[in-house]
């Protein structure tokens, strides 16, 4: 598998966590033997949304906050295809918001890698949904006084089929997690917390390792209250890593009673052959 | 000498409470008055509201082919205790009022009063009984023997009362029949729904929104029998950006809504514009601004989806304003969007949508529809540059290449630039595509002589009142041209307006929108505009009044 661009010029900055996560998500394609030509990866807009165009696959780089809606499209009409939405937590959590929650109930089987590096990088360094309180950006200049947003939390109580969280700075954890996400059949939630080494002076690499651990062994991700427990967890000031919860027994947006049949049909047949069922319909308004 | 004659035409209306189900049982006369070899039209208004208020139909009954609303009521059923004066402004001494709310109890309470109606109007038409009161079981199937024989005994009881009318008033009605065995009827709604189906389409997703709702419920209806993919999205920002997923794919996908939801959608029709993506936005118009008159009609969005959207890019307005053309212009957005890579819309409204009439079925062996869908090579580059401006569209999983798409400006193979020549050349691309559209735009069709002085403007809706209008008026004088689309406007129209004395637009707005982008587009000044924004279509008897005033 070859997802190698070349001549491409990367507008990341040098040392941005989003080449890890670049990384990270060229080696799980290639080591889960998906090809280029059965991919297709969706983006909004924001330095985490170009990841995209760094890969070669096929792309949807949309609008803003959009990623969502399309990628839930592509996959009904074309089940056989890989389908992955990539975007930042501004874009995802902030602007989309009314998508995350409601890609969520519907299930769709794509995975989303959303980000997160607790602050808007690409419009130069105001708060985003995750950024931490007290954090003094250009615009909230007095600090942020808004509850950071929590999508572990919010995916749980949701019931999201797959919840987890990743740091970009660990290649092989990170792999693993995300390799589970993109095999889980359903809607798969990662929350990638990623540095931004420009406008985030705070949540820095460092930071990131000194202030996160991953979930025990012991954890049961098929225990919903446990955990939701684990999502809101301050205690020590350390948040957890890996996947929070799982549940299979959803239905996939793609094979709901009503999308079943449709979805399994070629995507150029579905439109044809259909002129004598539409002569029978027009007769019944004579 | 009869005391009331009615001489080739009757006019109903029936006016009730919402929920007492004035629309069900309209569409059940007009399919028994329809049967019984009788020509009919009729047309909704209502309230925004579930219960209460008052809403009313109007059922044109008549020996001529009749497909507008007027005004002129020759029987007023009131089944509510608004209803008269709901119909006050339309009820003459000539009309015949038939008050079913103060009796209602002698009858088995309200909810008779409407198959009492009908009953009524087979008594007076002479209509066979056993054709309504098959009509009526088809409707009350599901709801019990008990209430389905109740309602045969409302229908007797009615076609009793209606022959006991024609005596007591003395009536004579006169109205021809003709064999209309072979002849559809249907909203403009369910028209442009047919054509859609007839135009491909299998995907839809959509926010409800009056008067647009009625498209996604009949597709919904059908979607397993056509293979559509149909999706209630949490907002129509959802349903469009659904839509864009879904033709990238390979869809030939839509959504519905109307002024307020479309505002909602602009940005991503600006991406349709960007991607070069096929985009059907079927747009129910109500009047606005804002929330507006939720469930009434208007011709105030021309400017909106004519200008909608960031950044220049070509689209297609579509306007239509007969069944027909409801019909096969629906069929035509697909493959308009699917040839030129651009959103298409097809405009309506609520009055568009809510008229009911009867016509020669649709001929779905005359429609084609093209895929212009391309198996991609290893080479394949989504926009690549070509001599029209139209790049092959490949989709995902169909060839050896790859499909990227980008809301950014982007190189030939799709990926995101800032070489700030190569912007220059792909804009250059996508707009030559607007001369291709250009040169297929569909013309207006003409109505009168050639040589006419006067020349009447309209689009949508607005036509088949305007031609009855202008029927009754009987003056060779006056001509009239509708435009089924507005935008891009076909060049060879120049020729329809030289040499009027005056021109005159007839738009359900204020501002005449349609009269400024004529001036915009052709540099064409129209003289006079006849234009209403009180919520109601134009009658053909306001409209005859006015077109006779301007041209004194």
């Amino acid at each position: 598998m070859n997802y190698d661009m070349e001549n491409t010029d990367i507008a990341w900055c040098q040392g941005c966590g989003d080449f890890s996560v670049l990384k990270i998500l060229k080696e799980t394609l290639a080591e889960l033997r998906i090809t280029p030509e059965e991919l297709v990866i969706c983006s909004g807009i924001g330095q985490a949304a170009k990841t995209p165009h760094y890969l070669n696959c096929n792309v949807y780089n949309g609008l803003h906050g959009r990623a969502l809606p399309p990628a839930t499209a592509i996959k009904a009409m074309n089940p056989r295809l890989t389908v992955i939405a990539i975007s930042g937590d501004g874009d995802m959590y902030g602007e989309g918001g009314n998508h995350f929650v409601s890609t969520m109930r519907r299930n769709p089987d794509i995975t989303n890698i959303v980000n997160n590096n607790m602050v808007y990088a690409l419009t130069k360094g105001q708060a985003s949904p995750t950024t931490q309180k007290s954090f003094v950006t250009p615009v909230q200049t007095a600090g942020v006084s808004s509850e950071p947003f929590n999508p572990i939390a919010t995916a749980i109580a949701q019931d999201a089929s797959f919840v987890a969280r990743a740091f970009c700075g660990d290649i092989e954890q990170s792999k693993e997690i995300l390799k589970k996400a993109i095999e889980h059949k359903g809607y798969a939630l990662v929350d990638m917390f990623q540095h931004c080494v420009t406008f985030n002076k705070i949540n820095t690499f460092k930071w990131f390792r000194e202030n996160t651990y991953y979930l025990e062994d012991s954890h049961d991700p098929h225990d919903r209250i446990k955990a939701f427990e684990k999502a809101i967890e301050t205690a020590g000031g350390k948040l957890p890593l890996g996947i929070f919860y799982i549940n299979e027994n959803k239905t996939v947006f793609e094979e709901t009673a009503a999308n079943k049949r449709i979805t399994a049909l070629d995507t150029l047949k579905r439109r044809t052959g259909r002129n004598e069922k539409l002569k029978e319909l027009i007769k019944a308004y004579l | 000498m009869t005391d009331f004659s009615f001489d080739k035409e009757i006019s109903l209306a029936i006016a009730a409470e919402a929920g007492q189900g004035v629309d069900t049982i309209t569409q059940v006369i007009a399919q028994t008055v329809k049967k019984s070899g009788y020509r009919v039209f009729y047309t909704l208004e209502y309230m925004s509201r579930i219960k209460g208020g008052c809403n009313s139909s109007t059922i044109r009954i008549s020996s001529d082919r009749v497909c507008a609303y007027r005004e002129k009521v020759d029987f007023a059923f009131v089944i509510s205790k608004d209803a008269l004066n709901h119909l006050s402004k339309r009820v003459s001494e000539d009309t015949i009022v038939v008050d079913l709310y103060s009796t209602a109890k002698d009858f088995g309470g309200s909810a008779y009063a409407n198959t009492l109606v009908s009953g009524i109007i087979a008594g007076v038409l002479n209509i066979d009984i056993g054709l309504l009161q098959e009509n009526l079981r088809k409707v009350f199937s599901t709801k019990g023997d008990e209430i389905i024989e109740k309602n045969m005994q409302a229908s007797s009881k009615g076609y009793e009362m209606g022959k006991n009318l024609v005596q007591e008033k003395n009536l004579s009605v006169l109205i021809e029949k003709n064999d209309l065995a072979k002849e559809i009827l249907i909203s403009g709604n369910d028209a442009v729904a047919l054509g859609c189906i007839a135009g491909g389409v299998d995907f839809i997703s959509s926010y409800p929104m009056s008067p647009s709702t009625g498209i996604l419920t009949f597709l919904a209806k059908h979607s397993d029998d056509f293979n559509i993919l149909v999706e209630q999205a949490e907002d129509e920002i959802a349903a469009i950006n659904m839509g864009l997923g879904a033709c990238y794919a390979g869809a030939r996908a839509m959504t519905s809504t109307s002024g307020g939801g479309f505002a909602l959608m602009t940005e991503a029709v600006s991406l349709a514009g960007m991607t070069e993506t096929p985009m059907v936005i079927y747009l129910g118009q109500r009047p606005g601004p804002a929330t507006g008159l939720p469930t009434r009609t208007e011709q105030g969005d021309l400017n909106m989806v004519l200008y909608a959207g960031h950044g220049d890019f070509p689209r297609i307005v579509l306007t239509p304003g007969n069944l027909e053309d409801a019909f096969y212009l629906a069929q035509r957005a697909f493959n308009f969007a699917d040839k030129f890579q651009v959103p298409v819309f097809i405009l309506s409204d609520q009055y568009f949508a809510d008229s009911c009439y009867h016509i020669e079925p649709f001929d779905v062996e005359k429609v084609e529809n093209i895929d212009y869908i391309e198996k991609t090579t290893a080479d394949y580059k989504r926009y690549a540059l070509t001599a029209n401006g139209i790049s092959p569209r490949g989709i995902p999983d169909f060839g050896d290449g790859l499909v990227v798409v980008d809301s950014d400006e982007h190189d030939e193979q799709g990926h995101i630039t800032e070489d700030l020549d190569l912007r220059i050349r792909m804009v250059n691309k996508r707009m030559s595509k607007s001369e291709l559209i250009k040169e297929e735009s569909i013309p207006p069709d003409f109505f009168g002589e050639t040589g006419a002085k006067f020349l009447v403007v309209g689009w949508g809706s607005t036509c088949n009142i305007i031609k009855e209008a202008l029927n009754e008026i009987n003056n060779p004088d006056i001509a009239f041209l509708y435009f089924k689309q507005t935008y891009p406007i076909n060049k060879n129209v120049l020729e329809q307006f030289k040499n009027r004395k005056k021109i005159i637009c007839i738009e359900n707005n204020y501002t005449g929108q349609f009269a400024n982008l004529l001036k915009l587009e052709l540099d064409i000044s129209v003289d006079e505009k006849i234009l209403k924004y009180n919520g109601m279509p134009f009658s053909v008897e306001e409209l005859a009044l006015k077109i006779n005033e301007v041209i004194k």
